[in-house]
């Protein structure tokens, strides 16, 4: 690992000041499980490192605060196992706590935030290598070339190639969660899925963080009823990332989808809302052929590269399976 | 008179049954210390500044920047300008400072340019690789003739890619040169601790008795830490060039991965022909296969059966990676997968249960038949398959359920050792021998033999290795350590114990044929009022230690029996549930019955078959290097997407072992390899006859899973 700078801020503005000083140069550092194994791997190499576990008083970010109206605040320190372990959570939006609980392993959970879930770079190997995130060699994408089974079915034009890591986002998507952000410019709040881009060039992220930016809470409103569920494809029990997972959220009416939520994580390099799906959902009564249909229409423009034709089909299996769990058809079967 | 040969079973009070390993408490609470734990006083941390391509040539090399970086004691170029690097992350410099982040931070700072060369790091095409190189045909008989006559033929492509050893205490050491002396003391995390001595003298130039190597604990060998490595002779001459401090090297996980030992690949064509009623007749394969530059062993094929005609050619394909190194059981795995598949495949086209076509086969199982039968019935009860068993596909919903097996052999005859045992005046015994306990138990089966010959409770007597001073004994390697250490201790704590009881035979008023040793007693036999303790009887001795050696082999002329065998025989049975929509494979059921001749000591015997098992499923679900095709680097060179398996993924493991009559006779056989062999080909029959498609090649992942659905009989490409 290179030599750094440390800073533990006691308020979010300083923070931000400290980040914004230095643009380009400086990290936001929550539990470190991931950014600290990109640094001692040299794949990231930042000369300042903000902590924010030093923020005190009502400046603080790990904090889950719920009320009937507006549901959830919760703040971007807050571990996953505070989510996993969360009463209110568990009743109110059982698939999040279940999938917070569900990833990596108890070490992880226990000091891996939800800001820095959603904030994690891609698991990419090419990345991890050092070759770059957008992995070009003289023009050419090393993924296209190389070993690309656990790269994008969708949203694969180029040049990233990689897959969005987060397992968690694709579900808060699905329940229409929006993102707190702090910058030297001040506060702003995106749906989190506007949180996601595609990079164009080397050096760009995959994030919408202006420099200094900081995540501060995430919120979610309460289920109001909606039939939600998800699915991921995972080879190992522990310590393994998904292979592809779905996410849905239905809001229904007279046992009809009158809204639709379909989005997908590990199959694009960022979480990929299928319109198709939803727009086909919209109107239906949810049986065995409509998630068949609204599967394979989720998948339908799904472009694989040489080794990863497999994963069109876990995807497509995904959303199925995540349709049947959120209306309880899986249970029948 | 005092017997070399194993105790009869009745009088047996610790070989055999289950003994905990008695190094379990000091490794489970931290007091145990590995090679990377050694701290010695003043001492500096090395690293290494590796090759990022797969073949260059070094241009410019510049290390003054790294010379001058802060806390560096010392730098060593290991390859200089102009020479020609064979695979990436070769080592070119090493850099020795005050700290470990120094060392890092300077080797960071040492310049080095190449010239990139072509490379070929391709081991699955063989009618791409620029070169082959075609090893001699085996053949018997008349293959072509008698596989045209065949009533039932099968063909089929198979493949198990290159695996990395991913020793949990990556290799590593720490040198200490001593100027004054012209000596080293190597600490080494090594599986052959007499050997390395040696090795390490005539590459640094000092007489062999100069060097010093140790090594108490170490954290997994599994074949690929016999050497004292480059990176070790650096270590120790980087020890000297800074004028005798200290030095320690350990790998990082990512060189461990990418430069500390590869198993090799072994891919194949199988052709298998039997008459009608499953009988095999003709067998023609061509296999090849790369374990680095040196390319690959060649896996035993057919394997397990003689099948009367038959033919294999193997092709070894150099790459540029790393060389192979042993990997338990070397070359076993790949001819066991490869052929149980084939075998599998033909008995699924004759309609036969794979059982009933190994039965029906006997008479091909050669030397090891009866053994193989019998452990097949045991498996059978184990495993619920006969009961179970239905032929290939079929099942309704997504996950299905298959029952797959395999045959597999393997030699284990102890390796030449010799052990000292030492008796106190105050009764205390001492013994002392260079092995290593690789993980194997080999501490606590040495105190058991001797505790046992010497009729003393084990915690009297203490065990010394892990040095190479003490006596010499054989690497561990081969499932060769029990055999030899077991043997040598035998035959010397039995020389110890005659030299007790012609001592104590005096005094207690008889002969030394009347006497023997028991509960810490030397008496006279059917007397027990007779008796010397044993501290009594070593008072005999007067006030000097005494010392009695005993080696294995037996000693030349002697015309006393071996106290180790070989040819150890065992057979798995695997049951998997897959999931055919995505692709996951999940282990259920694991059944090993193996034979190791006679058992030392149950439980680190059982716990030996449970770890292969678990190493086994992790090769067949999980493991592979994969290697970027541009680059010819390795792309998962981490434990993250280097997947092995993990306790979720083992299933139910059921381990049994063949003792008594029959098996015991035959002596100490080792464990190391064999039950590390089966795994793989017997999860994937079981994979076949649940989805009653091949996968071909291995690890089962999703990906391959799913592609064999899509595509049966595509085969490995
Ligand atoms: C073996 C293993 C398996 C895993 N499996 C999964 C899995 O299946 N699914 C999954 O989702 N994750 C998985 N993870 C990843 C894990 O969830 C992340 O490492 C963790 O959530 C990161 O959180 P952190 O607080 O440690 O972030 P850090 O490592 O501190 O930060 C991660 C990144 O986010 C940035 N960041 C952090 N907080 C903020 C903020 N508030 N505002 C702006 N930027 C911020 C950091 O600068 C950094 O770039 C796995 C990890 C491991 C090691």
């Amino acid at each position: 690992m290179r030599p750094f700078d440390y800073a533990r801020p006691a308020t979010r503005e300083q923070a931000v000041q400290l980040l914004a000083a230095t643009p380009g140069r400086a990290a936001v550092l929550a539990g470190g499980s991931d950014l600290l194994a990109l640094m001692k791997d040299g794949v990231v190499t930042p000369e300042r490192l903000v902590s924010l576990q030093g923020l005190q008083g009502d400046h603080t970010l790990r904090f889950l605060r719920y009320t009937a109206a507006a549901g959830f605040r919760i703040g971007a320190l807050t571990t996953l196992a505070d989510l996993a372990a969360s009463e209110v959570l568990r009743l109110e939006h059982p698939v999040v706590a279940e999938t917070a609980g569900r990833l990596a392993g108890p070490q992880i959970r226990n000091v891996a935030t939800v800001g820095g879930n959603l904030c994690q770079r891609p698991r990419c190997w090419y990345f991890r290598s050092g070759f770059g995130l957008l992995a070009a060699r003289e023009g050419a994408s090393l993924v296209v070339a190389g070993d690309n089974r656990h790269h994008a079915i969708l949203g694969n034009d180029g040049p990233a190639y990689f897959v969005t890591p987060s397992t968690l986002a694709p579900v808060l998507i699905a329940l229409d969660a929006e993102v707190v952000l702090l910058g030297p410019q001040g506060e702003r709040t995106i749906p989190l899925e506007k949180l996601y881009r595609l990079p164009l060039a080397e050096g760009e992220r995959e994030h919408d963080l202006g420099p200094g930016e900081i995540l501060t809470e995430l919120q979610l409103g309460p289920a109001a009823g909606r039939q939600v569920g998800t699915w991921e494809v995972r080879q190992r029990e522990t310590l393994d990332w998904s292979l592809a997972t779905a996410a849905v959220a239905l809001e229904m009416e007279d046992g009809r989808v009158k809204r639709a939520r379909v989005v997908l994580g590990q199959v694009a390099p960022l979480p990929w809302t299928s319109r198709e799906a939803e727009s086909f959902l919209t109107g239906k009564t949810i049986d065995e052929a409509a998630a068949d249909e609204a599967a394979k229409l989720a998948v339908q423009g799904a472009k694989p590269l040489s080794k990863n034709r497999y994963k069109v089909q876990l995807a497509r299996v995904a959303v199925r399976r995540a349709l049947l769990a959120a209306t309880g058809l899986d249970r029948e079967l | 008179m005092v017997e070399t040969s194993w105790p009869k079973a009745e009088a047996r009070r610790l070989l055999g049954t289950r003994v905990s390993r008695l190094d379990g408490p000091a490794k489970v609470t931290g007091t145990a210390k590995y090679t990377y734990d050694v701290a010695r006083p003043g001492m500096l941390h090395a690293r290494l500044v590796h090759c990022p391509h797969a073949h260059a040539r070094i241009t410019k090399l510049d290390v003054s920047a790294a010379q001058a970086s802060p806390g560096v004691k010392a730098v060593r170029v290991i390859q200089g300008v102009g020479a020609e690097i064979q695979w990436a992350h070769d080592e070119i410099v090493l850099v020795a400072a005050a700290t470990g982040e120094e060392a890092e931070d300077a080797a960071r700072a040492v310049v080095v340019e190449y010239e990139v060369l072509a490379h070929h790091v391709d081991d699955l095409h063989l009618d791409q690789a620029p070169e082959t190189r075609a090893e001699e045909e085996e053949l018997a008989g008349e293959p072509e003739k008698a596989m045209a006559e065949a009533a039932v033929r099968s063909k089929g492509t198979y493949g198990l890619p290159v695996i990395a050893h991913n020793c949990l205490e990556p290799h590593g050491q720490v040198c200490e040169w001593n100027a004054a002396k012209d000596t080293l003391t190597a600490h080494c995390s090594t599986q052959a601790v007499a050997a390395l001595a040696p090795q390490f003298a005539e590459r640094v130039g000092l007489p062999a008795g100069n060097v010093h190597v140790i090594c108490q604990y170490m954290g997994g060998g599994f074949g690929s830490k016999f050497s004292a490595d480059r990176w070790g002779i650096e270590c120790a001459e980087i020890s000297r060039q800074a004028g005798g401090v200290p030095v320690k090297l350990m790998l990082d996980r990512r060189a461990e991965l990418t430069i500390a030992g590869d198993r090799p690949s072994a891919y194949a064509e199988i052709e298998v022909g039997a008459q009608a009623d499953g009988t095999l007749t003709a067998w023609i394969s061509k296999s090849w296969g790369s374990g680095g530059l040196g390319g690959s062993g060649r896996p035993p094929l057919p394997y397990v059966f003689q099948i009367p005609h038959r033919r294999s050619v193997h092709h070894s394909i150099p790459t540029h990676t790393a060389s192979s190194r042993a990997w338990r059981a070397p070359n076993h795995p790949q001819g066991c997968y490869l052929s149980m598949s084939a075998l599998d495949d033909l008995a699924a086209r004759l309609g036969m249960d794979p059982l009933a076509f190994v039965r029906k086969n006997e008479a091909l199982l050669g030397p090891l038949a009866k053994t193989y039968l019998e452990e097949l019935e045991i498996a059978d009860r184990l495993m619920g398959w006969s009961a179970r068993w239905k032929p290939r596909g079929g099942g309704k919903g997504p996950v299905v359920r298959g029952l797959g097996l395999s045959l597999h052999m393997w030699g284990g005859s102890g390796h030449r050792s010799s052990c000292e045992v030492t008796l106190q005046p105050d009764g205390s015994v001492e013994a002392k021998i260079a092995t290593q306990d690789i993980g194997t138990g080999t501490r606590t089966v040495l105190a058991i033999v001797i505790a046992e010959t010497l009729g003393l409770p084990l915690e009297e007597v203490r065990v010394q290795i892990g040095d190479s001073r003490y006596p010499a004994s054989g690497g561990s390697g081969g499932s060769t350590t029990v055999g030899g250490v077991s043997a040598a201790a035998r035959r010397a704590a039995v020389n110890a114990l005659r030299m007790v009881f012609d001592k104590a035979a005096p005094a207690l008023g008889t002969t030394p044929d009347l006497l023997e040793a028991v509960d810490g007693s030397i008496r006279v036999q059917g007397e027990p009022g007779r008796a010397l303790t044993w501290r009594q009887a070593a008072a005999l001795f007067g006030r000097a230690p005494v010392t009695a050696t005993g080696g294995n082999p037996a000693p030349s002329g002697s015309g006393e029996l071996e106290l180790t065998g070989s040819g150890a025989g065992g057979v798995q049975m695997a049951e998997v549930d897959v999931d055919r929509e995505t692709g996951v494979v999940k282990i259920r059921k694991m059944v090993a019955v193996q034979d190791c001749g006679l058992v030392v000591d149950l439980k680190t015997a059982e716990s030996q078959v449970y770890g292969a098992l678990i190493m086994g499923i992790s090769s067949a679900l999980a493991e592979e290097k994969v290697l970027d095709p541009v680059t010819g680097t390795l792309l998962n060179a981490d434990f993250e997407s280097y997947k092995m398996a993990g306790i979720g993924d083992i299933g139910e493991l059921v381990v049994h072992l063949m003792t008594g009559p029959g098996y015991d006779e035959r002596g100490v056989i080792g464990l190391g390899e064999p039950p590390v062999i089966s795994p793989a080909a017997a999860i994937g029959n079981a994979v076949a006859n649940a989805l009653g498609v091949r996968v071909p090649l291995l690890p089962f992942t999703p990906q391959r899973v799913l592609d064999a659905l899509e595509s049966p009989g595509r085969g490995i490409v």
